[in-house]
């Protein structure tokens, strides 16, 4: 997008200001939320994998994963990890709702943007308290 | 319209854009991986709940039981193929240059394909061994 354009700047097609132009709204902010955390938990996949694999391989290599996620910046990844998951998952569940036709007045889409990110870091917050618990 | 596009047959203008037909494909298949997800994000989360505190035999008689092992198999399997449409959701919308874009979806397809058959493999060997 940075480069030159090779067409004249009067025949150009108008281009729709992005997103600097406009002022922030939660509708806006769950959506690049979406976005965000979609490309974090893709990342985050591999942390998956490689639990599952220290396990495969043995008690040896368990204990050198079981080493890094215990660790305090291991735990601290997969507090942010379950953080995406839950506010990926609340997105969906808000897209769905769009999808379906639901919510689209002024004061529920506005609700709906900061009640899931509200509900996302209570089931955090719960899901963590349960691992402390548990352990 | 420019001079190519005007001499251009109406044929050849649409030819290899893809069907008409198929265009909102994958629009139901990123809605039928997140419906999918939603009881097996669930599962997942009780499943790794339930590994807390465990050590390494009982973390794994857990994850080679059946029914933890199907329902993280499932959850790996729509969770790699949800996460490749949506980084392509991605890719498609700020990589404009033509090669750069083809190499990152060829990227986004095998980083997908193994991290999540990576993860499927290791529940089976738990699971088999």
């Amino acid at each position: 997008m940075a480069e030159p354009s090779q067409v004249p700047l009067e025949q150009r097609r108008p281009l729709s200001p992005h997103l600097q132009i406009y002022r922030w709204s939660p509708t806006m902010a769950a959506s690049i939320a979406h976005r965000a955390t979609g490309g974090a938990l893709y990342a985050g996949t591999i942390l998956l994998a490689f639990y599952l694999l220290g396990l495969a391989g043995g008690a040896h290599s368990y204990a050198a994963v079981s080493g890094i996620f215990g660790s305090f910046f291991g735990q601290l990844i997969l507090f942010g990890y379950t953080f995406a998951l839950m506010l990926h998952v609340m997105g969906g569940i808000r897209h769905a709702l769009w999808d379906a036709g639901y919510g689209f007045d002024p004061e529920q889409r506005d609700r709906l943007a900061w009640g899931s990110g509200i509900v996302a870091a209570v089931l955090t917050v719960l899901i963590w308290i349960a691992v402390f618990i548990l352990r | 319209m420019t001079q190519q596009a005007k001499l251009q047959t109406p044929r050849a203008r649409v030819s290899h854009l893809g069907s008409a037909k198929s265009g909102t494909l994958q629009a139901w298949r990123m809605r039928l991986t997140a419906f999918a997800l939603l009881p097996l994000t669930l599962a997942f989360v009780i499943i790794l709940l339930s590994l807390a505190g465990r050590d390494f035999e009982s973390a794994r008689a857990l994850i080679g039981s059946p029914c933890p092992a199907i329902l993280m198999i499932l959850f790996v399997v729509a969770g790699a193929w949800h996460m490749m449409m949506g980084m392509q959701a991605i890719i498609e919308d700020y990589v404009h240059h033509e090669h750069a874009k083809q190499l990152a979806l060829m990227g986004n397809f095998c980083f997908s394909a193994v991290v999540g058959l990576a993860a499927v493999y290791a529940v089976l060997r738990i699971s088999f061994t």
